[in-house]
């Protein structure tokens, strides 16, 4: 139709769109790369170009490496609880026998991915209390009364106990990716496994593991590139410690660029996020292009 | 299955008992952050699980009274606004990707896409300069131009494969009429679209209310925090006031936990069509 074909009208109607999108995101990741190159503070327009200086001293700090593996722990354990725990329950929810109970499974295992993660954090920080806390009172009640700890306040188990949280909000969100997918399975690939005998098992791993492996690349992608970007939940829990034992790259960002004030430092730390998160994403564009063309 | 054997129905039994554990751990958090809002602290540190022997319900007014109100209606304010913008950028600008035909539209199509790609972590210190340079850090603008921002992407997607899909007769027929394209976006594609703006705004409306580091970075002024920022200010304040706390808490969780019950085949709606976490 001629309607359509005057590009001044179509650009003209993705202006307020393009202008956002160049102006607020692509635009300032382009300005960080430059502003890690640069000694700086927030309110002073003095700036010293100190070229890759930032990334030399970044690759000695331990604290990076504490980052960096705090992050590795959070992406390797939310990939294995998220999207492992996340297909096991929906292939469950979508067996014949649960079906009408669906819903109900459903709605509740999604509900605390609605929830905002200050809430979800400070609520868990109560749970984890060592005095009013349920966790505690929980194993006490049990008779497990030497597992008892300050969760958060012990560097052996904090970064552990964040992550912990951080699967209580987000496996029922994975979960409904899954039911979605197991749904467009074709009925007669089941109906014929019943027939050759399968049980609930082979079933699953025969065919709804192929069957919804798509999904899974993506879950893990997403999963993945979660744990590498997280902060609030860090923030809001442990603030990075005790010690430094919970730092994640997104708060030594933080703190590095609004409690020390180097924001050329806390540029640097930005830089590796989209170094790692890109790099990610590409490799999921390329998996999921390799598996369409199969 | 009528004649199911003991083997499979003691499996039933098994998985059902497990399912229900896991439904237990999520929702007896959400329950007891709900009723322990309403104990003395007291009450609390004796018996963590007892249901409170009176109902204070000064707990819940106390919250809203030292600070949870006002954060509350900052946030309905900048949810309102990032999503109106949000909503309306994103329809045009799925619109012209959907409909028009044109040199370079799919370079526009991957710029807009692309956002999706880029964390906002990255633009954070960047942002922080630029929007000191635009004169609007530390207003509510700080905080709608970059949600909004944020947002387009993923509606626009969102949008954009839901007007795919539409059938093109009637715009034919409105075409014939004179109608302009503005007239056919206006009366033909926003009223057929109606469904995926459902989902695309409930979708956006919870990250923006739930958004944490921004709010935190580009706000200074405690009177214009939104909630998720404005109950770490609460949580310092009360120190060990809990129950206060925790009656705060559920006054922040539950305008996102009510929409998703009430809405929840909307919801479900968007997370399939775009895949994508918020």
């Amino acid at each position: 139709m001629n309607m359509y074909r005057n590009k001044k009208i179509a650009v003209f109607f993705m202006l307020p769109a393009v202008i956002f999108v160049v102006l607020f995101i692509y635009y300032p990741i382009i300005q960080n790369f430059f502003y890690s190159l640069f000694r700086w503070n927030s309110f002073s327009p003095d700036r010293v170009f100190v070229g890759l200086d930032y990334y030399r001293r970044l690759f000695k700090d331990p604290v990076f490496y504490i980052a960096l593996k705090n992050n590795a722990l959070y992406a390797f354990i939310s990939i294995i609880v998220q999207v492992g725990l996340g297909l096991v329950l929906a292939a469950i929810l979508e067996e014949k026998a649960f079906r009408k109970y669906q819903t109900f499974f459903r709605t509740t295992f999604f509900l605390p991915a609605v929830i905002s993660i200050t809430v979800v954090g400070l609520l868990w920080q109560l749970i984890y209390n060592p005095n009013i806390g349920l966790l505690n009172a929980a194993l006490k009640a049990i008779g497990l009364e030497n597992l008892t700890r300050a969760w958060l306040g012990d560097s052996k188990t904090a970064m552990l106990s964040v992550i912990a949280t951080s699967q209580w909000q987000y496996t029922g969100y994975i979960m409904i990716l899954f039911l979605i997918a197991i749904q467009k399975i074709p009925e007669e690939l089941y109906e014929s496994a019943m027939l050759d005998g399968a049980n609930a098992f082979s079933k699953f791993f025969y065919i709804t593991v192929p069957q919804v492996a798509d999904t899974i690349v993506v879950s893990m992608i997403i999963t993945m590139i979660g744990g590498f970007k997280v902060f609030d939940e860090v923030y809001v829990m442990t603030a990075g410690g005790p010690g430094r034992s919970t730092e994640v790259l997104a708060s030594y960002l933080y703190r590095s660029g609004f409690r020390n004030d180097e924001m050329g430092y806390a540029a640097t730390i930005a830089t590796i996020i989209f170094a790692i998160t890109f790099v990610t994403t590409l490799i999921q564009l390329k998996a999921s292009k390799a598996n369409k063309e199969e | 299955m009528k004649d199911r054997s003991l083997g499979s129905q003691i499996l039933f039994l098994i998985t059902f008992l497990m399912l229900t554990i896991f439904a237990i751990m999520i929702i007896y958090p959400i329950l007891w952050m709900l009723i322990s809002g309403f104990k003395t602290n007291k009450e609390l540190f004796l018996n963590t699980w007892a249901l409170p022997e009176k109902f204070i319900w000064g707990n819940y007014k106390q919250a809203w009274d030292i600070g949870i109100g006002r954060y509350f209606l900052n946030s309905i304010l900048v949810t309102t606004v990032s999503i109106t913008l949000t909503i309306i950028f994103s329809s045009c600008c799925a619109f012209a990707l959907s409909r028009f035909e044109f040199k370079g539209q799919k370079i526009f199509l991957l710029l807009i896409i692309g956002g999706l790609m880029l964390s906002p972590q990255v633009s954070l210190i960047s942002l922080y300069k630029l929007l000191q340079k635009l004169k609007i850090y530390n207003t509510y603008w700080a905080l709608i131009i970059p949600y909004t921002a944020f947002q387009i992407p993923f509606t626009t997607f969102l949008i954009r494969s839901y007007m795919v899909t539409l059938p093109r007769e009637i715009e034919d027929s409105a075409y014939i009429d004179g109608c302009t394209s503005w007239k056919v976006f206006w009366y033909i594609i926003l009223p057929m679209s109606k469904p995926i703006l459902a989902a695309a705004s409930l979708l956006s409306a919870i990250s923006v209310w739930n958004e944490f580091m921004f709010a935190l970075v580009f706000i200074e002024d405690s009177k214009l925090r939104t909630i998720p920022v404005g109950l770490m200010n609460l949580r310092s304040t009360l120190s060990t006031d809990w129950t206060i706390l925790l009656a705060g808490l559920t006054i922040s969780a539950l305008p996102m936990i009510i929409l998703f019950i009430i809405f929840q085949k909307q919801f479900i709606r968007g997370i399939t069509s775009g895949g994508v976490k918020g």
